[in-house]
């Protein structure tokens, strides 16, 4: 295998120690917590990175003397002043190409969109403008901008409004992709990402900006930044991994309580990087429930479920217990009526519905055995809807020198 | 009686300052010289400049020894794309040299300069060597992106080139970012951003010019008209093509793009002006010898009597020629010396290119990011090729 010389890592950045899980509900409250809204969190942390470095700028539609279109810029005109908050006017070919060209030259522009549908109109310049340019160049270019905005559905905004972007700029090399839920993930990764000497796509989320969190003083020193790549684990268990992102961690979070008192104790994992996709804790989660369920808002096909199922069954497809669940909004456009946006999008309703997980569960009265003092096999109780497949993997399993080499790989 | 002279001069090469009446120039002198353009500039909301252009025996010179060089360059690659040594696009910039050379003569390695795809020689013109061209466009690892960019994509961040750009229009937005953060760095340089007749139609050049003149940002758009989009004449693609109008409200000039000294008073002008008031679009008119790229013979939808009509009328390097030895600055002969020396000076350039190595393996994962994070990334096989980006 190729390898190349892994760098020393930099100093230490401030992380935050995990949530304690389970039992609480993660709106605790202790009297010296603090609550920040999304929307605070991300105005502080532009706050902040424009005043450390004059070099940061936002530029956008209405982010100046409108204050924001949702309010997320409030206040940093009368701060910063109009050089360095810059209202454009609609046209996002043009400002994304230049908050590009601004970056080439060494400035750190944050370009906000005011929807990542309007984005479309830019993703030349986020793609081939912005992602490829270091590698193009051999490193003699590279782009430190921020591309941030609301991105998936709202509500009752209609199909052009309401794309999840998550998949397409996963997939691009180049590209960092980063999404938050809380208030720490807000303030934490637009730090970092405001930080980084690469071009970051930042998909934050319209319904999200207005919901309060409980925020550390950690949190809230002006130091304080989250590792790219590195997902969270918002709650721990031990029967069933639940990977999500932005709205959808909120949604797992209330299902993985129902589930509780059902005696189902599921971790929910918060990717919070989309690229880079945190596989070695996903696995890890994975290996030691035995059961996944992906759940995104966006549509399902190539989407950021299919990538992370994809990811497990080539590192751990002897630890899976039941197929791969994929929870994603409707394969259709977004519709207006609320009840078919609603089901358009999953609900919490959505997650808990798991036939294969309950049906395992049950049939192992409550608790699935752990995986030590199982033969690498292939489980028998279950329910194949891999159909055919199932019965072709088991014979490339034990036929030919290549196959058993790469299932050895897989289990030991 | 001049013939005299010069054999006089040449015997008496060492005292030639000192004699005033036999050639009063050396070709290193920084006398003085007026040129007239060979064409007046038509300014749209504009006064143009004049038509008198400052310059020196040394400039002539130097344009002269350029455009040679860049002429070689492109005519040699030409021949290696042929010999299959070149692979994917290659586009040829030869008849368009006056551009960049009147261009540099008037700016600073300060001031910055973005182009589309035809960029082998604005990059030999900013300080790039031919190695970096050749070993670039034969993909070794001494190019200059280290063989990973190919002939769209040179770079040369500290003399200010900035691409390189295979989409076309998408350096005009660039372009005026660049002169966004020059503004905003308080650096009192200026952005040239070079396109073509076919990208001056796109809709992103007058979204970046609408907020270019709005913040009074230092850019110049400067069209490279060489009346082809490809294969499509310039009558055929735009309703308007007097493309230094297409600014509308923004001033712009039109020059002889054949004229390298027209090209530098326009540059002159327009930096000048843009420091000042903000932008301003050049049209340069000149004209590509070969197709659209190496893939494009170039010929069907123009005629040949056509091309070698502007050959035989405007070659620029010929007009730098005749003024050379109009102001007897050197002879033909001297002249033919440094086409010469150019020539041996590309195929020893050759020579080293095809000598350098492709780029190692490893390369596949490096430069994906500044900052890997220790991520991995993946290879067609994912069991076999991966590396840990750094």
């Amino acid at each position: 295998m190729l390898r190349i010389m892994r760098n020393k890592l930099d100093a230490p950045v401030f992380t935050s120690p995990f949530l304690k899980p389970a039992g609480l509900a993660l709106r605790s409250y202790s009297s010296s917590a603090k609550q920040m809204t999304v929307r605070e969190a991300l105005n502080s942390a532009l706050d902040e990175e424009m005043s450390a470095d004059h070099n940061v700028f936002l530029m956008g539609e209405e982010v100046g003397e409108y204050q924001g279109a949702y309010k997320v810029s409030k206040g940093l005109l009368q701060k910063f002043g109009p050089e360095r908050v810059v209202d454009t006017p609609i046209t996002e070919a043009g400002f994304t190409g230049i908050g590009v060209g601004a970056a080439f030259y060494g400035l750190r522009p944050v370009v906000e969109f005011m929807t990542f549908n309007f984005a479309m109109q830019a993703i030349d310049h986020i793609i081939n403008s912005a992602a490829k340019t270091n590698y193009m160049s051999a490193g003699n270019i590279n782009v430190p901008i921020v591309f941030r905005g609301p991105n998936g559905a709202a509500a009752g905004v209609g199909a052009q409004h309401s794309q999840c972007y998550a998949a397409w700029y996963g997939s691009c090399p180049g590209l960092k992709v980063l999404i938050p839920y809380s208030s720490e993930d807000a303030r934490g990764l637009l730090k970092a990402a405001i930080r980084d000497p690469d071009p970051v796509v930042f998909l934050e989320n319209e319904l999200l900006y207005g919901e309060a969190f409980p925020v550390s003083a950690e949190v809230l020193d002006s130091r304080f930044c989250i590792p790219i790549g590195k997902a969270k684990i918002e709650r721990e268990g031990k029967h069933v991994t639940i990977t999500a992102f932005s709205k959808m961690v909120g949604f797992s979070l209330k299902a993985a309580e129902t589930l509780a008192k059902d005696g189902i104790d599921a971790e929910v994992i918060n990717l919070r990087s989309i690229r880079p996709l945190d596989r070695p804790t996903i696995n890890a989660s994975v290996r030691k429930t035995n059961r996944l369920v992906t759940v995104e808002e966006g549509f399902p096909q190539h989407g950021v479920g299919a990538e992370i199922c994809a990811s497990i069954v080539e590192d751990s497809f002897g630890y899976l217990d039941s197929p791969v669940e994929r929870i994603a909004g409707a394969d259709v456009p977004m519709p207006y009526a609320a009840n078919l946006e609603r089901m358009a999008l999953p609900q919490v309703e959505d997650i808990i519905s798991l036939e294969n997980i309950l049906k395992d569960v049950d049939e192992n009265q409550g608790a699935p055995t752990s995986n030590e003092d199982q033969t690498p096999m292939m489980p028998l109780g279950v329910e194949s809807n891999l159909g055919d497949a199932f019965h072709e993997t088991e014979t490339w399993q034990l036929n030919g020198a290549s196959g058993l080499q790469v299932w050895e790989e897989v289990f030991w | 009686m001049a013939q005299l002279t010069r054999r006089t001069t040449d015997l008496l090469k060492p005292f030639s300052a000192a004699l005033s009446s036999t050639r009063l120039l050396t070709t290193t002198s920084t006398t003085p010289i007026t040129v007239e353009t060979s064409l007046p500039f038509t300014g749209h909301k504009i006064d143009p400049p004049s038509r008198s252009v400052e310059t020196t025996p040394q400039e002539l010179m130097n344009f002269f020894r350029d455009m040679a060089l860049m002429r070689r360059m492109e005519i040699a690659a030409d021949s290696l794309y042929k010999a299959k040594l070149i692979r994917g696009f290659c586009h040829l910039y030869d008849g368009q040299e006056a551009v960049s050379v009147g261009m540099e003569a008037a700016i600073t390695k300060k001031d910055c300069i973005i182009t589309a795809y035809r960029d082998h020689c604005i990059f030999l013109g900013r300080g790039g060597t031919l190695l970096e061209c050749f070993a670039e466009l034969m993909g070794r690892k001494d190019g200059c992106s280290k063989g990973k960019g190919g002939s769209m994509h040179f770079y040369k961040k500290d003399s200010g080139f900035y691409g390189g750009h295979g989409i076309v229009g998408a350096q005009i937005p660039l372009g005026c970012g660049l002169a966004f953060a020059q503004k905003y760095s308080k650096d009192e340089n200026v952005t040239f951003a070079m396109y073509g007749d076919g990208a001056a139609n796109q809709g992103q050049l007058f979204e970046a010019l609408n907020m270019a003149a709005l913040w009074d940002l230092p850019a110049i758009l400067v069209c490279e008209n060489n009346h082809y989009g490809m294969g499509t004449a310039e009558w055929r693609a735009a309703k308007s093509p007097a493309y230094y109008k297409r600014g509308d409200y923004v001033p712009g000039l039109k020059a002889n793009g054949m004229d390298a000294f027209a090209v530098k008073q326009a540059c002159k002008f327009a930096k000048e002006h843009a420091l000042k008031n903000g932008p301003i679009i050049l049209e340069m008119d000149t004209y590509r010898y070969h197709g659209h790229s190496m893939s494009d013979p170039g010929s069907t939808y123009r005629t040949r009597d056509e091309i070698s009509g502007v050959r035989q009328e405007r070659d620029p390097i010929e007009r730098i020629r005749k003024l050379v030895l109009s102001h007897d600055l050197a002879t033909e002969k001297e002249l033919k010396d440094i086409e010469k020396e150019v020539r041996k000076e590309v195929d020893e350039a050759i020579a080293q290119a095809k000598e350098s190595p492709m780029p190692d393996p490893s390369e596949l994962f490096t430069n994906v990011h500044v900052k890997g994070f220790g991520v991995e990334a993946f290879g067609a096989d994912r069991k076999e090729l991966r590396a840990v980006l750094p």
